[in-house]
């Protein structure tokens, strides 16, 4: 373990410019956010407004990132075809919704035809999901770990161009429900319903998960063949099975994200997938891949610091059109986190090292 | 074996011997054509196409843009029965996206064509901006219809846009007209901007914002956000905390229909009058905007104000594809391809055996020499910066947000109706 003089010296130096670098992000952030509320721009009802629709958005990057965490728990691997399993939930929501909006059903029925769509978008994906695993990866389950990562990006090619083959480049609308238009009023401060839903449902949906992982017999499974695949076989865990549902169980969330994501923005395409994916997967690693608290934890800041962040400090620092570097915020926090904390925020409770 | 494969290279010497005394010295009858223009000839033999290309956006959000404009290009190929000086005409397409990218892999894939006589094209002006010097070096030239950033056709824009012309307006117009109708018909005199990073909605809001200052309004707020951004909210937010009367944003297909999507439901914008120009001048603003698209406004060439036969030019498209036209630069890109093939026909060389030679540089000058030239845009003349146009800008109110009911040439029931000026 002995170092030379001149090594310890780089070292030092190394993480010298790395703390230099630290404290001059911090710095700038800081007096980014002093000069925009000294300037008064904007009023408090407006910084709820930013948090607010930076926490729905947020909430949709949790529920697509919990794939990928899951994905990447069990088998070690990036699924990079998760951003399109969302894309084919949304589809599936949007030719029921629209239907059902045809035969009246949803404004009659405000919470089921809520509902519904969702319902269908999780097995629609989940279904999705299964497929690619058996035929895109599954055969490659023993192949070193670049060769299903390949698969993958060819697998979420393949899914983006069969959609646009069958439903055309353009875009849809997904129809309007009417019980979430407008505003409730929480504490005297109006947030638009449909932002409230999102991430209510949203939420809802991660508790279910973590209470399967956590407190069922499959989830028990599951972290079983995380930690370790030969020994959870040998306690008479049928593996594949286990992959599987880890799949379509993560396939489902992104589903349902879809609906969620399809209510706020109205607006259903073939590749609509690319950039949430890769936003989640930020998402995934700022929390600590293969975390589930960490992927909530991570799509959360990372939505609310999106919102929040070109107008609190981009434009203190005196930025023009600060919300062009928007993507610039998330991407510069993954690299922070990969440069100093490559665990995650959470990352830390995975302590033992996986084969 | 050897003796073999010494034969076999002298058969394989000799021939290139032939074939290299053949194309020296042609023992062809007759006086062959000698191709002497300083970018080399097109050869198009009897029984051959001429092959012209539409390069533009063909996928993606803005995909009805590059296909109203190809439709112009087929209608005009129709017009001449689908011949030029007895040739076929043979018509590809190169998608650009709308993206410099996109753009410069489309202008690649078309210069190494050497069978392509003529181009029209391209849709977005980043197209132009990634493509051009790609397509002028390998000697093309390219008419664009919707192109409408005003550097595309400056006098000081470089040798890069020796082959480049347009027939689309310049923004220097559109932006004006849009300025115009904001201070003096809605008297509004706060204005806020927002454009898409393209190089066509930055140089357009840019000109607005400066002709709205020149006609004495202030410009309040002039934010942007990324092509593939979705959540509008915040950056609404922001624009909604310096107060505008009127939201102009000439951006294209995907932000515009989220911004008209989530506009109303941020507070300080719910009655603001918003403005968008001919990059969202189609039926998919209304598939993305959903209602909020009644009673926007957006700018667009003029249609009651061509000069040409439109009324018939709308029949025939109608005839051919039905349905109402997808976008605003369809007529542009017909009055861009009648230009090329006039070009064309003024220019080639016709042998005797109906083997036609189009000089390249030729045929270049021809295009840029255009002079009242009939079109059905209006008459049409071409700077030597190569502007065709013939630019009259209207603005059009969204009458209803149903997609089914886009009909901006309906005699009766017009969607976006025309109201200025």
């Amino acid at each position: 373990m002995r170092t030379s003089v001149g090594e310890r010296l780089l070292d030092l130096a190394v993480s010298g410019v790395l703390w230099g670098f630290r404290i001059l992000l911090v710095a700038a952030v800081l007096l980014g956010t002093i000069a925009t509320i000294r300037a008064g721009k904007y009023t408090s009802e407006q910084w709820i407004d930013f948090v607010v629709f930076g926490i729905s958005q947020g909430s949709i990057y949790a529920l697509i990132a919990l794939g990928y965490t899951m994905v990447y728990g069990i088998l070690r691997m990036i699924n990079f075809a998760h951003g399109d399993i969302f894309m084919t939930g949304a589809f599936g929501a949007y030719f029921l919704a629209t239907w059902l909006n045809g035969i009246g059903f949803i404004d009659n029925h405000p919470i089921l035809g809520l509902l519904i769509p969702i319902l269908f978008a999780m097995i629609m994906a989940g279904g999705i999901a299964m497929l690619v695993e058996r035929i895109a990866y599954r055969p490659l389950r023993g192949a070193p770990r670049l060769v299903p990562l390949i698969s993958a990006i060819g697998a979420s090619f393949f899914l983006e161009y069969a959609f646009r083959g069958f439903f055309g480049p353009g875009v849809y609308a997904y129809p309007p429900i009417k019980a979430l238009e407008g505003e409730w009023n929480v504490l005297g401060v109006g947030i638009l319903k449909v932002q409230v839903v999102v991430a209510v449902a949203a939420f809802i949906m991660m508790a279910i998960l973590y209470f399967i992982v956590m407190f069922t017999k499959a989830g028990k499974a599951m972290r079983a063949v995380s930690e370790s695949k030969d020994t959870a076989a040998l306690m008479g865990i049928d593996v594949n099975r286990i992959i599987v549902s880890t799949f379509a169980l993560g396939a489902a969330m992104a589903g349902a994200a879809g609906v969620l994501y399809s209510l706020i923005y109205r607006q259903v395409g073939f590749f609509m997938g690319f950039t949430p994916g890769i936003k989640a997967f930020t998402a995934a690693v700022l929390g600590g891949i293969g975390n589930i608290p960490g992927a909530m934890v991570g799509g959360l800041v990372l939505g609310v610091f999106e919102s929040v962040g070109p107008s609190l400090f981009l434009e203190g620092l005196g930025i023009p059109r600060p919300y062009q570097l928007k993507d610039a915020i998330a991407f510069t926090m993954l690299v922070m986190i990969l440069l100093f904390r490559p665990s995650g925020i959470l990352g830390e409770r995975i302590t033992t090292k996986k084969a | 074996m050897n003796k073999r494969l010494f034969a076999l290279l002298s058969v394989l010497v000799l021939a290139s011997m032939v074939l290299a005394a053949c194309g020296g010295a042609p023992a062809a009858p007759a006086a062959a054509y000698e191709c002497t223009d300083p970018l080399g000839c097109v050869k198009v033999a009897p029984g051959e196409p001429v092959h012209i290309a539409y390069w533009g956006v063909l996928s993606g959000p803005d995909s009805s843009l590059g296909e109203d404009s190809k439709r112009g290009v087929e209608i005009a190929i129709d017009d001449k029965g689908g011949k030029v000086l007895g040739h076929d005409v043979l018509l590809t397409t190169e998608d650009g996206g709308c993206t410099p990218e996109g753009g410069a892999t489309a202008a690649a894939k078309l210069a190494s064509d050497t069978s392509l006589v003529g181009l029209i094209g391209s849709s977005c002006s980043d197209e132009t901006v990634g493509g051009i010097a790609a397509l002028t070096n390998a000697g093309l030239t390219t008419i664009s219809p919707s192109n409408t950033r005003p550097v595309l056709t400056d006098p000081a824009r470089g040798p890069d846009y020796d082959g480049y012309a347009r027939t689309a307006h310049s923004d220097a117009f559109q932006g004006k007209a849009v300025a115009e109708f904001a201070y003096n018909f809605l008297k509004v005199t706060k204005a806020a901007t927002l454009h898409d990073g393209s190089a066509y909605a930055q140089a357009l809001q840019q000109v607005f914002a400066d002709e709205f200052v020149k006609l004495g309004g202030t410009i309040v707020a002039q934010e942007a956000v990324a092509k593939d951004a979705t959540d509008m909210k915040p950056v609404l937010t922001t624009i909604a905390a310096a107060g505008p009367e009127f939201f102009y944003y000439p951006v294209f297909v995907a932000v515009g229909g989220y911004v008209t999507a989530q506009i109303r439901d941020v507070a300080g914008l719910e009655t603001v009058a918003i403005a968008g120009s001919d990059g969202i001048f189609t039926a998919d603003l209304l598939k993305g905007g959903g209602a909020n698209t009644e009673g926007m406004y957006l700018s667009s060439p003029d249609f009651s104000a061509f000069t040409g036969d439109y009324a018939g030019f709308i029949e025939k498209h109608k005839a051919k594809y039905g349905g109402s036209t997808l976008s605003t630069f369809h007529a542009h890109a017909y009055d861009a391809a009648n230009i090329l093939f006039a070009a064309l026909e003024k220019v080639a060389v016709v042998q005797d055996d109906g083997t036609i030679y189009v000089p390249r540089t030729a045929l270049r000058e021809a295009i840029f020499a255009t002079k009242d030239f009939k079109g059905i845009t209006g008459t049409l003349s071409c700077s030597p910066s190569g502007d065709c146009g013939a630019p009259v800008i209207a603005v059009y109110e969204i009458q209803n947000s149903d997609p089914a009911s886009w009909d901006p040439s309906s005699a009766t029931a017009p969607n976006p109706k025309k109201i200025w000026p």
